[in-house]
């Protein structure tokens, strides 16, 4: 059987022909696909470049664990270290400045015609009641508050470092507990002033003056003119808002996440400061700044020739209502 | 001396979470502190790893930067730790921390926090070493101190220790990064140190 021989020669030739031509170029293919296990993989790199916060499923009942990585803590700490402490000595500093300043260029607002002997309710017990509790419970707040920010490099050198972290922790104590007749102050300002607080377009006049504090003309003005209605609203819309922020940094996590928290505290900060800088003016001119103002939140009554000066609307009505006592205003 | 860094080689850790239990068993934590976690990104996806974190023990420490009454202070070996006595429970360390490590008890009014706890690298606190003062106790709920010293007694972080797969790392930042650089040259792929660069400010894949 030469040829049935010599076909088995050739279909062999031709087999391991074939065998060759497949080995030269898809041998690869034919054995099984390197394991690449990163192929799919996450990367750390990637996802910092996509993500503020790397977060992902843990077993711990605290959620908060759940966030592996938060980068952003590192702006955080540039704005609590740098820039809130620049706005806080900005702000508290060049107001200090500016009262200064502005009590050696203008003195004292007397009183126009002197005081003289009739006199008129402005603020009645309740009222002065809700703003001294407002006030003292304000200056232990913004002590405290400035102690976090400040006293770790103002204090620190004057008392030591035990001293101070025992300081601190005695006006955290305060600064939790003091928020709460705080916040019942705001409110209850809110409530018992709103009436008089609206604007009104006496107003106007009033800023376009310079409120008297200016020039020497002194606009008229109702029971609060657009300055204290300016200090008003800033009570309840910034104490309103460091109120919300300070619950939300005494209570952690309860109602928000970390990213929260920080813009929680960044906002408690920055308006606690400015709220500082704001209410020192309202000292000044409460106080020193001005004569017979203090005696309104003081004893509650003042001077009818202050309210002739600085509310002349308000006298007005009031004096209608028969409310001023004491001898008759000198027309 | 050594700057003492952890490092979580992700591509072996195998979500056991025996770090997490051998750590608070060591330092005798108490319920609701967590020092070590371990978080699994793309859980249940193709591609999903598992992390083991706790304190990196930060170069230049963000904690250490923003803390009010200044708790915190550096070893000679490279571990932040700080002082239950100074510290005021204030909460700003964690605001800062990229990693989460502060833990507070629910000890204060409202519950709010108590002292601050964290992971001590196994490496105590302030008190001299190795005393009862420096471990602390648990009374009345109270955490007061730092749990066991490791590092006084010679010993690495019970963390990384025990390890099944070696997959955390904990000891001198170059022996540990050299030994993970060889791990991705030689497996051929590696998910990244997690947190070097935001810790350590130090880019180690390669």
């Amino acid at each position: 059987m030469p040829t049935s021989a010599s076909l088995r020669v050739f279909i062999a030739a031709l087999l391991l022909g074939l065998a060759a031509l497949f080995a030269v170029s898809p041998g690869k293919a034919q054995q099984p696909t390197q394991v690449n296990p990163t192929a799919q993989s996450v990367k750390e790199k990637e996802l910092l470049k996509e993500l503020q916060r790397i977060q992902g499923r843990g077993t711990l009942p605290d959620t908060r664990t759940r966030v592996l990585e938060q980068p952003e803590g590192r702006a955080w700490r540039q704005f609590h270290q740098v820039t809130l402490r620049w706005i806080g000595a900005v702000a508290i500093l060049g107001m200090l400045g500016l009262i200064v300043l502005f009590y050696l260029i203008r003195g004292s607002v007397r009183i126009e015609g002197g005081p003289s002997q009739a006199r008129l309710v402005r603020f009645n017990a309740f009222e002065r009641f809700v703003h001294w509790m407002t006030a003292a419970s304000f200056v232990v707040l913004a002590i405290s508050g400035l102690n976090i920010t400040f006293g770790k490099e103002l204090l620190t050198p004057l008392i030591g470092p035990a001293g101070f972290a025992e300081w601190s922790q005695w006006a955290k104590y305060a600064h939790n507990y003091l928020s709460f007749p705080f916040t019942l102050g705001v409110v209850l300002i809110f409530l018992m002033w709103i009436a008089w607080n609206l604007p009104t377009p006496s107003d106007f006049k009033w800023v376009a003056q310079g409120g008297g504090i200016v020039g020497s003309k002194h606009p008229p003005a109702g029971r609060f003119n657009a300055g204290q209605k300016a200090i008003y609203w800033i009570v309840v819309l910034g104490g309103g808002a460091v109120a919300v922020t300070g619950y939300l940094l005494m209570l952690p996590f309860y109602a928000t996440d970390i990213a929260g928290m920080q813009l929680a505290q960044m906002v408690h900060g920055v308006v606690g400061l400015v709220f500082i800088a704001i209410m020192l003016a309202h000292i000044y001119i409460g106080t020193i700044g001005m004569q017979g103002a203090f005696q309104a939140m003081g004893g509650g009554e003042v001077d009818v020739n202050w309210a002739r000066q600085h509310h002349s609307l308000w006298l007005e009505k009031q004096a209608k209502k028969g409310r001023v006592r004491g001898a008759a205003p000198a027309e | 001396m050594a700057r003492m860094k952890f490092l979580c080689d992700a591509d072996r850790c195998i979500e056991c979470n025996a770090c997490v239990t051998a750590c608070k068993n060591e330092h005798d934590v108490p319920w609701g502190i967590n020092r070590r976690r371990v978080v699994t990104i793309n859980d249940g996806k193709p591609g999903e790893r598992s992390v083991s974190m706790a304190c990196m023990h930060c170069t230049d420490a963000p904690c250490a930067a923003v803390c009010p009454v200044n708790c915190f202070y550096t070893t000679a070996d490279g571990v932040v730790l700080h002082s239950k006595d100074l510290c005021i429970g204030c909460g700003y360390c964690f605001y800062a921390c990229p990693f989460g490590a502060p833990q507070y008890p629910r000890v204060g009014n409202f519950g709010s926090r108590g002292k601050m706890d964290k992971c001590t690298y196994c490496a105590g606190g302030p008190e001299a070493d190795l005393t009862p003062a420096e471990y602390g106790s648990r009374d009345n709920g109270q955490f007061t101190g730092y749990g066991s010293n490791r590092l006084a007694e010679g010993k690495l972080p019970i963390c990384a220790e025990m390890c099944s797969t070696k997959s955390l790392l904990a000891g001198d930042g170059e022996i540990i990064a050299k030994i993970f650089q060889e791990r991705v040259v030689r497996r051929g792929y590696s998910s990244g140190a997690w947190g070097w660069q935001t810790a350590y400010r130090e880019n180690i894949e390669s």
